[in-house]
């Protein structure tokens, strides 16, 4: 096991060097001179310019000027924001609970739904309903989430009037938030409805940002679960009388669960690809929103450290869920 | 160099035994004629559509489809708050996509091919330099590194093209890699190997046919992705801009008008998912057909 942590580990720092060295070469690959193009419209005096050359190490070689980045990155020090002068870290962990407790309701809805969804297909299997819901489970996943979006909002908030349509809570309640969870604070802040409208402007977020892992998890809970029912062991738990419950609940699905965690744990960037989607659309003020906003901005440093700080969450992810596969699948391990 | 041409005699009826299995799949039929529909509107948008797509008709403004109070045949689908007809901009926009769906998966499938094919032969060390980059591009998030590659080039429906290619390809190359590991043993590639085959030969010509059906399927699901990702970029403004009538960013356009005319939000969404829907529909048909391992009996 620890040979294999190792090996995990020796895939983990060359690519952790390579994201930091793209996150490096974004700024030095914009069109246009680096400090021009910081210095936005207002322009820059010679002075001026020398010195943030200076500052920024630019005027080093390109490897020394590396070492520096990677040296301050290893130190936490990812920059500061050009809109907001504060360190782009300190924003990146205050924005950051709001897409994840995005992420985790998503997730918790494509789980809920597509894991009862993807055992009653394989069981049914070939029959009207298998049918029906793995076509439902397709179009779930061709679809573009943008548009679901709209065309939620359009439905249930603008014609039934039953959400909010942006934002994630109602502009009548004010507390603090100490934990950036907006359902948890609010439950805390002991005011009357906040959680409720936490809650409901939780919804329609929850379902766009849920849709695709939903699909992919039926899809794939399906799959597996056709894999497993040929087994011979669960030919014996039939011969011996076990009620359909227990045999597909208890023996087939704890078995098909294995490659179904897998694709749960390696969703997290497809939830970062879809959250920048979501959040724009319903305001939502996570880190998918703040980077577009950058983008559009055109504040570097903010896109430069949230690129590297969401690839290491992917990243970090990825490593977990490889580890704890090799802890549960020993077979993994000896390759 | 001595070259000898083996000839196996080739199955007959290959692609009938190929449709035969497509055909079992109901689904992929009908996806295979949606999206013949689909190119046939994108060749002949100029004939078909009923107006010029980015013609601005000043009394028609915001105009219901036809079978709502106020429509016209002549817009049949409505027009949007310029008073182009989206119908006419809906079978243009067929182009935009396919153009999109064809430049991706040739870029993306090439590169990954060649890249996946010289890291199957190539010696242990060359294999891991290019999927450790593989590794890289995979941990950002597709749409975000789509997005900061097209910072960095700027907006147009050409750089989102490239960005989407750069993103698709590592999943060609881990494929093609992992095909020609598991047939570079293979006895007939030890045979060609020892007749004096050499690594070109040995790599284009024995290896790749046999790895061909995955990089197939993939290339159908990597057309309907690159399509959703035009449209996602297109939809946040960093893809084709206005007023080309690509169907991403005719969404962009008609967000402000969702509650008061929904007609000019529901059509493109329709049409992006229906084109998806039937190109996925059609890789799963092709997976079927072409895989023997997954073909489930």
């Amino acid at each position: 096991m620890l040979k294999f942590i190792l090996t995990r580990l020796a895939t983990f720092l060359p690519t952790f060097f390579g994201v930091t060295l793209i996150a490096f070469a974004f700024i030095r690959l914009l069109p246009g001179d680096p400090i021009i193009v910081m210095a936005g419209e207002r322009g820059v005096s010679p002075e001026r310019y020398q010195e943030l050359l200076h500052k920024f190490n630019f005027d080093k070689p390109i490897w020394e000027q590396y070492i520096y980045y990677l040296n301050s990155v290893l130190h936490g020090d990812l920059g500061d924001s050009f809109v907001t002068k504060k360190p782009v870290v300190e924003e990146f962990f205050a924005l950051f609970p709001a897409t994840l407790e995005l992420s985790i309701c998503a997730m918790i809805f494509a789980v809920v739904l597509g894991l009862p969804a993807g055992v009653i297909a394989a069981v049914n299997r070939g029959k009207i309903f298998d049918r029906t819901l793995m076509s439902a489970a397709l179009v779930g996943y061709s679809m573009p989430i943008f548009w679901w979006a709209l065309l939620l909002i359009i439905v249930v908030s603008g014609k039934l009037g039953l959400t909010p349509v942006s934002g994630r809570i109602s502009l009548m309640y004010y507390f603090k938030d100490p934990t950036g969870f907006m359902l948890w604070d609010s439950l805390a802040s002991g005011q009357k409805g906040a959680f409720a409208s936490a809650l409901q402007h939780l919804i329609l977020p929850t379902i766009v940002l849920g849709t695709i892992p939903l699909a992919v998890i039926a899809r794939q809970t399906r799959s597996a679960m056709l894999e497993v029912l040929g087994e011979d062991y669960i030919r014996t738990a039939r011969a011996k009388g076990l009620s359909p419950l227990r045999i597909n609940g208890l023996h087939a699905l704890r078995n098909a669960l294995i490659p179904v965690v897998t694709v749960v744990g390696l969703m997290v960037g497809t939830l970062l690809t879809g959250a920048i989607l979501t959040e724009t659309i319903f305001s939502w003020p996570g880190i998918g929103k703040w980077m577009l906003d950058s983008i559009f901005r055109r504040d570097y440093p903010v896109v430069q450290s949230g690129l590297l700080l969401i690839a290491l969450i992917v990243m970090a992810v990825n490593l977990t869920v490889d580890l704890l596969y090799g802890l549960i699948n020993p077979k993994i391990r000896k390759r | 160099m001595t070259e000898t041409t083996t000839n196996a005699p080739s199955r007959p009826g290959r692609l009938s035994e190929f449709w035969f299995y497509f055909r079992e799949n109901k689904g992929a039929v009908i996806g295979l004629y949606v999206f013949a529909v689909f190119v046939i509107l994108a060749i002949f948008a100029p004939l078909v559509a009923p107006h010029d797509p980015i013609m601005q008709y000043r009394d028609h403004l915001l105009q219901p489809p036809v079978w709502e109070d106020g429509g016209e045949w002549s817009f049949f689908l409505g027009t949007d708050a310029v008073g182009r007809d989206i119908l006419s901009r809906l079978i243009h926009g067929a182009r935009y996509s396919f153009y999109v769906g064809i430049i991706v998966v040739a870029i993306a499938a090439a590169g990954g091919i060649v890249l996946g094919l010289i890291s199957g032969f190539a010696p242990r060390w060359l294999d891991t330099i290019i999927m450790r980059i593989m590794d890289i591009i995979l941990a950002f998030p597709s749409l975000l590194l789509a997005l900061v590659l097209v910072a960095i080039l700027g907006p147009s429906l050409t750089n989102a093209m490239i960005a989407i290619a750069i993103v698709l390809q590592p999943h060609y190359v881990r494929l093609t890699r992992a095909s020609v590991m598991s047939e570079r043993t293979k006895d007939y590639v030890v045979s060609a190997r020892v007749a004096g085959a050499g690594i070109w030969r040995l790599m284009f010509i024995t290896v790749l046919p046999n790895c061909m059906p995955p990089i197939i399927v993939q290339a159908a699901l990597s057309f309907s992705s690159a399509i959703l990702d035009a449209a996602a970029l297109g939809f946040l403004g960093m893809g084709a801009q206005p007023p080309t009538p690509e169907w991403g960013t005719m969404l962009a356009e008609a967000r402000e008008f969702i509650l008061r005319a929904w007609w000019v939000v529901t059509f493109p969404g329709v049409a992006i998912l229906i084109t998806v829907l039937a190109i996925n529909l059609m890789g799963d048909g092709l997976r079927d057909a072409l895989d023997p391992k997954l073909k489930r009996s």
